[in-house]
């Protein structure tokens, strides 16, 4: 800040350290929320809603995550299937896991992002090919409710 | 006010330019506020489904009772036509609930009747995926003073019945 300007034509130099610090906050908010997994999250997919789907405690071991769309077709990685065409694609996604030390398709979880309105028999059908693949554990999704649906009832 | 020149002869005062940094601090602010989602939390069912192994109920084993037969008939929109369980007609998932509670009473834990029970679900083809997590929720668990009370967590599916003609 400077002093001692002639003829009282003061500059008013507004202090901008409070505006730098509060701006330098907001962008540490939105980064630590920032979400960086949507290739996971499509958005078109308008999950099921449970209270009892709370998030995992832990990271899932190997997941896998399928997206099933009302229209039925299959969102797998950056590709949008069919039923027919999932199971090349799993069966490579198996190969990578079979050789990568430490895993195994066993073990691995096919996390299942199911439309609401989407067929149940088609869910079936992709755990079918899931399980003609060779994997064995599933994780159906669902959006985490609040409020006591099941309270109301206990 | 007289403000003393304390600056010592040969020493520049250096002005820090703000404005770059400004600049630079707005762009990355409006590109978090323009890409930041709400993402509400999601969370799973865990099922384990081994291809060749249809029930997890072992026939040796005398203490394993055989599954719970859920039925979820569906109208021809996907909607919820009814629920059967055991040839017992049910009016709302609340009521499902009861029912498996009913069976496998408050006993939890290891051995106990809950952790051997296994649920089946019998599926039409085009009921809709909703009402499918609906009846998981009803039969797997409950909320009690925020913490989750896991009821039955053995379930299954039935190869979905299609709609003659579907």
């Amino acid at each position: 800040m400077r002093f001692g300007r002639k003829g009282g034509a003061g500059f008013a130099e507004g202090d901008m350290t409070p505006m730098i610090d509060m701006t330098f906050q907001l962008i540490a908010f939105f980064m630590v929320l920032v979400n960086f997994s949507e290739a996971d999250q499509n958005q078109r997919i308008r999950l099921p809603s449970s209270e009892l789907a709370k998030p995992p405690d832990g990271p899932v071991q190997s997941p896998i995550t399928l997206q099933l769309t009302d229209k039925g077709t299959i969102i797998f990685g950056p590709d949008e299937t069919t039923l027919a065409g999932l199971r090349p694609l799993l069966a490579r996604e198996r190969t990578v896991i079979d050789n990568t030390p430490g895993r195994s398709t066993a073990e691995a979880t096919v996390i299942i992002r199911a439309d609401r309105n989407a067929q149940t028999g088609r869910v079936q059908e992709v755990i079918g090919v899931c399980q003609d693949v060779g994997f064995e554990k599933f994780a159906l999704r669902a959006k985490q409710e609040e409020a006591g649906l099941q309270g109301g009832r206990t | 006010m007289r403000v003393r020149n304390v600056q010592r002869h040969g020493e520049e005062n250096i002005e820090l330019q703000m404005t770059p940094m400004i600049d630079i601090v707005f762009q990355l602010l409006v590109f978090f506020i323009m890409t930041f989602k709400i993402v509400s939390p999601e969370g799973d069912f865990n099922i384990r489904m081994p291809k060749d192994a249809p029930s997890e109920a072992r026939p040796s084993d005398p203490l394993m009772l055989p599954p719970i037969q859920v039925r979820l008939a569906a109208n021809s929109d996907g909607t919820l036509a009814g629920i059967t369980m055991g040839g017992r007609t049910l009016k709302t998932f609340g009521a499902l609930h009861l029912a498996i509670r009913e069976i496998v009473g408050d006993d939890r834990g290891p051995g106990s009747i809950a952790e051997s029970t296994e649920v089946e679900f019998d599926c039409d083809y085009q009921l809709k995926f909703e009402y499918v997590i609906q009846a998981i929720t009803a039969v797997s668990g409950y909320v009690r003073d925020n913490r989750i009370i896991k009821v039955i967590e053995k379930i299954k599916f039935k190869p979905p019945r299609r709609a003659p003609g579907g």
